[in-house]
């Protein structure tokens, strides 16, 4: 059994069900496009803004001008749900060591040649086996799993944008949190909304240059770069991830080029995860990433002055626990997705006292 | 990235394998034949099938060289084999490949050898062929109409160069061979929507490749072994075409051309036609698709030295007109 059918057997089965394409229950109205004549609409949401034809789809491939209006067709079509530990975000300063309700609708607006959810990102709708799963149940599907978030993710949260919101709204009622994962290609208008419902947010940083993200994202890194600086001025949790793939984005002066943007532009306290890249769907020519490039980006992004710098797919690793950056003792020590131990008080360090930025709470599975 | 820059192994090996049918004569000429009819339209601007059907034939027989209808299509199908007819539909009635034209041809499959069960009508999706007039069918003794949405997709992805599908089960599993069957139309993003671009329909990802007007993605998808091994010939409807909106139906900017035009070569028969939509649009005072940064580039690529699915070259293009 490989690992994409491992995966698809996982699903609730209840998500057996294909949905009918045309099933009203998961259309709604998108919440930012434009109209212009003709019965053609400019998309608003991400900064891709697709011109679409009447009867047309997106490059999302999961939204449609049906006569001049335009709709998502993903509102509460479930096309995975899991229940994982918050650390498999990856998410290090959240609610550590408790799990999260973890859901995908199909689609993604960009198509990275390094996707490991090809299967359900770069596929529409009717193409994936999907279970009808409204805002209010979800919450409450989270709250009977003792997870006390929604994770939205595996595909592209952006484009399931509205029942995101949706879904946030009807997980606060329950005292659910919501985090999303996502590569951040967004405008800043629904950004900002998304940030006022939403408790955290990831960032899939695909690289540090725009020549890696036209070639192989098919996307641009200034708008994504946008979206970070929103995230700051909106105090919405954040945390980076950075894929490392070999020869593609594994420069030093990538990495250093990365880490004093962030630092000077987000502070040093946003928590920075490289993680280790494996062979999937159109990049199977490349080798997983070494260990020791992997410890040498973190290597330098510590030297340029980053507190929290991870490494992600090295179970084991030192660089998994979190560290405080004044009496450099652990206070949350990790492997591979468990949390071990929680030295923190109040989100303090238990040692020297020093505020460990995140949103803490009390852990389930340490 | 530049399609030699990410050509494997197993894409130059499986680019060299492929496409018995379509391949071009090192050095002759590909052909492109236009038939037309002034008188085609009846009164009331119907379809006269009679004479669609005599058009058709004038046009197969001279791509072939042959005297008759029914040896002309037996240079393009066997008896027993299943044949696809990919239509155009998401445009629904007034700009997809229309009814009375894949009448004619299946009239013509059949007088070929090609029993009537094994003739399948194709698009992406079963709402789009019954919005442009077909009746949706899988019974298995009659001709077949099927969208991918029901026949379904490949499990493996296929892979060239910038592009990564599954392919339509209809096409890599039913189909024996596929007659391309296009529209002569403009197109919003990649420029001109004929032969080539008509491909999309049969992966399941056509979204993804519309970026940079369509090119490299057009030209790669056409690499697909699965589809460069089944397509042998492209008749494009050009009985209503459209020069400007597309691919919508837009009554405004869609003239009677009132003809096909026809070819074994889906390269050059595309840039045939998209020099029929650019004269129009220069005579109706639009600017050329260059100026609106969305000249069709692929056509160029899918001619290049790395895809050589055919020429663009008017020096290699023998047009004939009957």
């Amino acid at each position: 059994m490989d690992r994409r059918v491992f995966l698809q057997s996982l699903a609730i089965p209840c998500l057996a069900a294909r949905a009918a394409e045309s099933d009203a229950r998961f259309t709604v109205e998108a919440r930012f496009y434009e109209k212009l004549p003709y019965k053609k609409i400019k998309c608003k949401l991400c900064p891709r803004e697709c011109v679409i034809d009447d009867r047309e789809r997106g490059y999302c491939g999961v939204r449609e001008n049906r006569g001049g209006a335009y709709y998502s067709l993903v509102h509460s079509r479930v096309c995975a749900a899991h229940v994982d530990p918050v650390e498999k975000k990856p998410l290090f300063h959240f609610l550590p060591g408790t799990m999260a309700f973890s859901v995908a609708t199909a689609g993604c607006n960009v198509n990275c040649k390094m996707c490991q959810n090809w299967d359900i990102s770069q596929v529409r709708p009717e193409q994936v086996s999907s279970t009808f799963l409204p805002p209010k149940t979800l919450a409450g599907l989270a709250r009977q799993n003792q997870c006390p978030s929604i994770a939205y993710t595996y595909s592209e949260p952006i484009v399931f944008y509205e029942y995101v919101l949706d879904s946030a709204e009807a997980g606060r009622a329950e005292g659910v949190k919501s985090v999303v994962i996502s590569g951040g290609y967004i405008q800043e208008q629904p950004l900002q909304e998304l940030c006022r419902r939403v408790d955290a947010i990831k960032i899939d940083l695909k690289a540090f240059s725009e020549k890696f993200y036209k070639e192989v994202v098919n996307g641009e890194l200034k708008p994504v770069l946008n979206s970070l600086l929103t995230l700051r001025k909106q105090g919405v949790w954040n945390e980076i991830v950075y894929l490392v793939i070999p020869t593609l984005n594994d420069s030093d002066a990538e990495f250093r080029s990365l880490a004093g943007w962030v630092k000077s532009e987000l502070g040093p306290d946003v928590p920075l995860h490289f993680s280790r890249f494996h062979p999937e769907y159109l990049l199977k020519n490349l080798p997983p990433t070494p260990l020791a490039t992997l410890e040498r980006a973190k290597a330098i992004c510590d030297a340029e002055g980053l507190h929290y710098v991870y490494l992600g797919n090295v179970p084991g690793h030192p660089a998994e626990n979190t560290w405080c950056p004044k009496c450099r003792r652990v206070v949350v020590e990790r492997a591979g997705f468990t949390v071990r131990a929680l030295h923190l008080d109040g989100g303090k360090c238990q040692f020297c006292h020093q505020t460990i930025p995140g949103i803490w709470g009390k852990a389930s599975r340490v | 990235m530049q399609p030699s820059a990410v050509t494997s192994r197993r894409n130059l090996l499986k680019a060299c394998l492929a496409a018995p049918w379509q391949a071009l004569p090192a050095e002759g000429k590909s052909k492109v034949v236009i038939a037309r009819d002034a008188q085609l339209r009846g009164t009331g601007g119907s379809i006269d099938s009679s004479r669609l059907l005599r058009i058709l034939d004038r046009a197969v027989q001279s791509l072939h060289n042959c005297d008759s209808p029914e040896d002309a299509w037996r240079r393009v199908v066997r008896p027993g084999e299943v044949i696809g007819l990919k239509v155009n539909c998401l445009a629904g009635r007034g700009a997809s490949t229309s009814v009375p034209l894949v009448e004619a041809i299946c009239e013509r499959l059949q007088q070929a050898g090609v029993s009537p069960k094994n003739i399948v009508i194709w698009d992406r999706l079963n709402r789009d062929l019954e919005s442009a007039g077909f009746r949706v069918s899988s019974r298995a003794d009659r001709i077949r109409y099927l969208g991918n949405d029901a026949a379904g997709y490949e499990n493996d992805l296929a892979v060239y160069g910038e592009a990564g599908s599954l392919v339509s089960t209809t096409l890599t599993r039913v189909c024996d061979g596929v007659i391309n069957l296009p529209v002569l139309k403009d197109h919003g993003i990649v420029g001109v929507t004929m032969a080539l671009k008509n491909m999309f329909g049969a992966i399941h990802n056509p979204n993804k490749y519309h970026t940079n007007a369509g090119d490299p993605y057009v030209a790669d998808v056409n690499m697909f072994a699965e589809i460069r091994q089944k397509v042998r010939l492209t008749i494009c409807d050009a009985i209503t075409a459209q020069y400007e909106g597309g691919p919508s139906y837009m009554p405004q900017w869609a003239w009677p051309y009132n003809g096909l035009l026809v070819a074994r070569d889906p390269v050059a028969l595309d840039h045939t036609g998209w020099q029929i939509l650019e004269r129009k649009r220069a005579e109706k005072g639009m600017k050329p698709l260059r100026e609106l940064q969305r000249e069709p580039r692929y056509i160029a690529t899918a001619a290049d030295a790395v895809h050589r699915l055919g020429t663009n070259d008017p020096k290699r293009i023998e047009l004939a007109e009957v």
